[in-house]
């Protein structure tokens, strides 16, 4: 077996939200380095708060200043900081509960060690110089052996230019297999042969093979060598040019059945007027210098293949 | 749901898995979940066309592959079309799903299957993305983080220290000695810390695996398997997403499933339960009652082997061989979703008095 083909894959994307009415309040109060709660129908404040009361899934709206300082109630140390986690150098991550509230909110705690953090310490908030209504305009807490009496602020979350979504990005990364079919697959095609792989059960020959006949349900794996000639089975004429594609539009994107293949792959047909085209059309592969891959299809001048031969494969 | 009087009667008949191991890089989804679809039909002597109901598990992120799970179907056999359905949930959800329909008497027997590639991303990251997006994601705590905070409230409450915790690790991995699947077995250090109060020992290896299992109904059931294992309640519950809103030392969602299950109605002599961290076992013991006579986690359990995904599945199916192979006559067998137990599914399986 040939050796398996990875290849790095990055998945990234900006996820943009929108806020219900209490996180817009709570997110632009983190802006104005106010914390905010809201109250459930029992009298319990929220923080970090909710659209709907988690017991009893009652709308809640009513929303009450929290203090900026808190109680841990839960730590854990983390000696080494992932991609993305609020703090590069070893913290504890904490629930903590802020003066007022009933829940906890989770968060990082900047401390030297372990050995400088427990349940019960007193933190507050550190906040982000650069705030932009999000939860990270808390950069983290901090130890804290300040006074406990200060008064609550009264605010009730009206501000002015309220926060009403934020952009969370995520960035995934992967090393990617495609498997032994597709690595085989892939292999063979490099060396400008194209390889699929036949059903032990119904005989069909897969292009391209994924280890499994779909009808059959059982693994492919005796490689039948298919092509290099096909037949155009059906095809598309596009005319609106890709972001990044060097081809000129209008032009002939089609499904074609190789000879020996059970099932049409799809490629760009060339080297004929796009309105030219049509079912039945015999095609061979081209190559581009060094190319991995087809670069598209052209006529072999072969006389058009009848109808029932590849009435299957449409 | 439990004790309806006309209620159909439905069991696990058949179970597989793949032997679980850190990488699968020759393999395609597809390609490693076949084996476990092809035992379970040799196992009843079925035909993909005598499977009425498809139901899978399983998650696009593991592996960063979109649509995976169209392409799993071709492991199936899905061509002419089947009745087939996915969630992107652990199998065992996808085994409730199942139950649910051989109920209704739309089908009589159901084919079951999960898998989890974690192996070419990072799982402990890709698991934040499960997590609130507006308040808790943006932070990325990973996954062995808020295990780590659970355990913490769990120490700090009493319930437990870190040397009871490394006897919990400890007596998965020998149990899992006898278990040829498990990817972690034997005597396997308890190593340092990876979130305090967590190190590796307390951490469920990461890795890939599939599972398959055959659900069927009545005398469908008895003409399948010698002792079919009669799921004789099944219900699932969830909890609040906020961390900071339960109460993490206790489950009371997996309380409530049991309960609905009926697993409190007469004592059971084995339970599987999905724990993938170590703290979490000692959650789910207190949460259902489970004491010193009970086996629990003979197979070793997620500790030895945790294809996400598919781990909550492999409990239903560890716990129902057992009853198949007469080594249990009443077990509990328990899933869990999101993180620290937020969600969590509890069946009770009997087999036929021997």
């Amino acid at each position: 077996m040939a050796e398996v083909l990875k290849a790095p894959l990055v998945l990234e994307f900006p996820f943009t939200r929108s806020l219900g009415p209490v996180q817009s309040a709570f997110l632009t109060g983190l802006r104005e380095r106010v914390v905010l709660g809201v109250k459930t129908g029992d009298g319990r404040t929220l923080v970090p708060p909710v659209e709907y009361d988690p017991v009893t899934a009652e709308e809640i709206r009513d929303l009450v200043e929290v203090g900026a300082t808190g109680t841990v109630t839960t730590w854990a140390w983390n000696h080494e900081p992932r991609r993305g986690q609020p703090l590069g150098t070893p913290f504890a991550w904490v629930l903590v509960r802020l003066d007022g509230a009933d829940t906890a909110l989770l968060h990082a705690l900047d401390a030297p060690g372990p050995e400088a953090v427990h349940t019960g310490m007193r933190v507050r908030v550190r906040w982000a110089e650069e705030r932009v209504g999000a939860i990270t305009d808390i950069a983290c807490f901090e130890p804290y052996e300040g006074d406990e009496t200060r008064q609550l602020g009264d605010h009730t979350g009206e501000f002015e230019s309220m926060v009403t979504g934020i952009v969370a990005p995520a960035r995934l990364d992967y090393v990617y297999s495609p498997g032994r079919a597709q690595t085989d697959y892939i292999h063979a095609l490099s060396e400008q042969r194209t390889v699929g792989e036949r059903c032990p059960s119904c005989r069909k020959v897969y292009v391209p093979p994924r280890g499994a006949c779909p009808t059959c349900g059982v693994a492919t794996a005796e490689h039948v060598e298919v092509g290099p000639r096909g037949t155009v089975t059906t095809f598309c004429i596009v005319n609106i040019k890709a972001k990044n594609l060097d081809i000129e539009v209008p032009y002939v994107y089609a499904h074609i059945a190789l000879d020996g293949a059970d099932l049409a792959l799809h490629g760009r047909i060339g080297g004929i007027p796009y309105d030219q085209v049509r079912m039945g059309l015999r095609v061979e592969a081209v190559w581009s210098e060094g190319g991995r891959y087809p670069d598209h299809y052209r006529p072999t001048g072969e006389p058009d293949a009848d109808y029932d031969v590849y009435k299957e494969l449409l | 749901m439990h004790g309806a009087a006309a209620m159909r009667e439905i069991a696990v008949v058949a179970f597989a898995q793949t032997d679980h191991r850190r990488t699968t890089d020759e393999l395609s989804e597809v390609e490693m979940l076949m084996p476990v679809l092809h035992g379970v039909l040799e196992q009843t002597g079925l035909k993909t066309a005598d499977i009425d109901f498809t139901c899978s598990g399983s998650s696009d992120y593991l592996a960063g592959r979109a649509f995976s799970f169209t392409l799993a179907l071709d492991g199936v056999g899905a061509w002419p079309p089947i009745s087939e359905s996915h969630v992107e949930m652990d199998g065992a959800w996808a085994l409730y799903e199942a139950w649910t329909k051989l109920l209704t008497g739309d089908a009589d027997t159901a084919l079951v299957y999960s898998y989890g590639k974690s192996s070419p991303g990072s799982v402990r990251d890709v698991l934040t993305r499960q997590l609130d997006p507006y308040y808790v994601a943006p932070l990325w705590p990973d996954s062995v983080a808020l295990a780590a905070l659970q355990a913490q409230a769990l120490i700090d409450a009493g319930d437990t220290d870190e040397p009871a915790l490394a006897e919990v690790a400890s007596r998965s991995r020998t149990d899992a000695s006898a278990n040829s699947h498990a990817q972690v077995r034997g005597s396997v250090p308890q190593g340092d810390y990876v979130v305090r109060p967590l190190r590796t020992g307390d951490c469920p290896p990461i890795g890939d695996g599939a599972a398959a299992v055959i659900l069927a109904a009545g005398e469908r059931a008895r003409e399948l398997c010698e002792r079919p294992a009669w799921i004789r309640g099944i219900d699932h519950r969830i909890e609040a997403h906020g961390l900071g809103v339960r109460e993490l030392t206790d489950s009371p969602s997996t309380r409530l499933a049991a309960e609905k299950a009926g697993a409190f109605e007469r004592p059971v002599d084995t339970a599987e339960l999905h724990a993938p961290f170590t703290a979490q076992e000692v959650v789910l013991r207190k949460a259902l009652r489970l004491g010193d006579e009970v086996r629990v986690n003979p197979s070793g359990g997620a500790l030895a082997a945790n294809p996400v995904m598919a781990a909550g599945l492999i409990r239903i199916g560890e716990a129902a061989a057992r009853i198949h192979r007469g080594e249990s006559d009443r077990a509990l067998a328990h899933a869990t979703s999101g993180p620290c137990l937020q969600q969590n599914l509890v069946a009770v399986l009997e087999g036929d008095p021997r």
